[in-house]
């Protein structure tokens, strides 16, 4: 495809010499965006199950 | 434990009262409120992956390197939305928090604490992916600047936000000294938005404003906006998840949360 930038996936990766910035960026935009979500998820559960446990109890 | 006849009527009794005046006050009872955010999540999830996904090949694959930064500019695709997103969510949670504190509706102040996280870590976003554009383009990590410092100082009421309704055991008093706490706050984020045209600031100008044309091409803010776009979607799926949870652990002992804690569990 010509309309790709990238010549080489390893040019990709290095992006032109600020692979270690762009990348140590996105990845912790994305550690944040995959934890923020589970620890939420979580605690949705973990009060369904305190309220169960009142229930029982 | 109060009995749950009583404690489930506390829940439902404030929207029938209003009802005929005001339509959109039933959305008012957590329950409600509850399922309806259930059903909106998955739908916010959907576009914020849609958009990310379509925004990051716009950015990456397609757009050039910057002619004077290279491809470290890449970074504002995260850099710009989250930073936006960090003083938006500012500003939605304090104008729920003092909702909540004006008019005693305490799903208002479940809204504000169920986004404060949330623009915490957008404000921690932010300021990371800033560091890391500030090392290969001005040589340093960070400077005490106008506009990283009212960033940084937006990062530090979050946390206090979070701090002083986590220490506060009653719900009602924590969501009142917690609006407090944002409703001064809001003066900061007019100063970060402007900071770069109040002071001189090592931080460049505004990317994109209403007066003047955009000061990038128009593939990268393509990317740009499509970027914020999930960006936006996520947070409505963060705050409407994390609102759910605050709903179950505030209601814990009314009739309908007893009901759907023990149907789920089988």
């Amino acid at each position: 495809m010509d309309a790709i930038y990238w010549k080489s996936f390893g040019d990709f990766i290095h992006m032109g010499g600020h692979g270690l910035y762009v990348w140590g960026a996105y990845a912790m935009t994305l550690a944040v965006m995959v934890i923020e979500p589970a620890l939420a998820a979580q605690r949705r559960r973990s009060a369904l199950a305190t309220a169960a446990d009142e229930v029982n109890t | 434990m109060r009995d749950p006849a009583t404690a489930s009527s506390q829940a439902t009794i404030k929207a029938p009262m209003k009802a005929n005046s005001v339509r959109w006050s039933t959305f008012a009872a957590p329950s409600r409120f509850y399922a309806l955010a259930g059903k909106l999540v998955p739908w916010f999830w959907a576009v914020t992956a849609i958009f990310a996904a379509a925004g990051l090949f716009i950015g990456f694959a397609i757009a050039p390197a910057d002619f004077q930064q290279g491809n470290s500019y890449r970074i504002i695709f995260i850099h710009v939305p989250a930073a936006w997103m960090s003083m938006l969510v500012y500003l939605v949670m304090a104008f729920w928090a003092v909702w909540g504190w004006a008019f005693n509706t305490r799903l208002a102040s479940m809204y504000a604490r169920a986004l404060a996280p949330t623009g915490a870590l957008f404000t921690f976003t932010a300021l990371w992916t800033g560091a890391l554009w500030g090392k290969p383009t001005w040589g340093t990590w960070w400077v005490w600047d106008a506009r990283l410092t009212s960033e940084f100082i937006l990062l530090l009421l979050y946390l206090g936000y979070i701090a002083l309704t986590e220490a506060i055991d009653d719900a009602r008093r924590a969501a009142n000294a917690g609006a407090l706490l944002a409703l001064v706050g809001v003066v900061n984020v007019p100063i970060i938005y402007f900071s770069v045209r109040w002071w001189n600031t090592l931080h460049q100008g505004a990317t994109i404003s209403a007066t003047s044309a955009p000061k990038m091409a128009s593939i990268m803010l393509t990317a740009l906006l499509l970027m914020t776009v999930a960006f936006w979607a996520y947070s409505f799926a963060m705050a409407l998840t994390r609102a759910r949870a605050i709903v179950l652990e505030q209601e814990a002992d009314t009739e309908w949360v007893r009901r759907l804690a023990t149907t789920k569990k089988g």
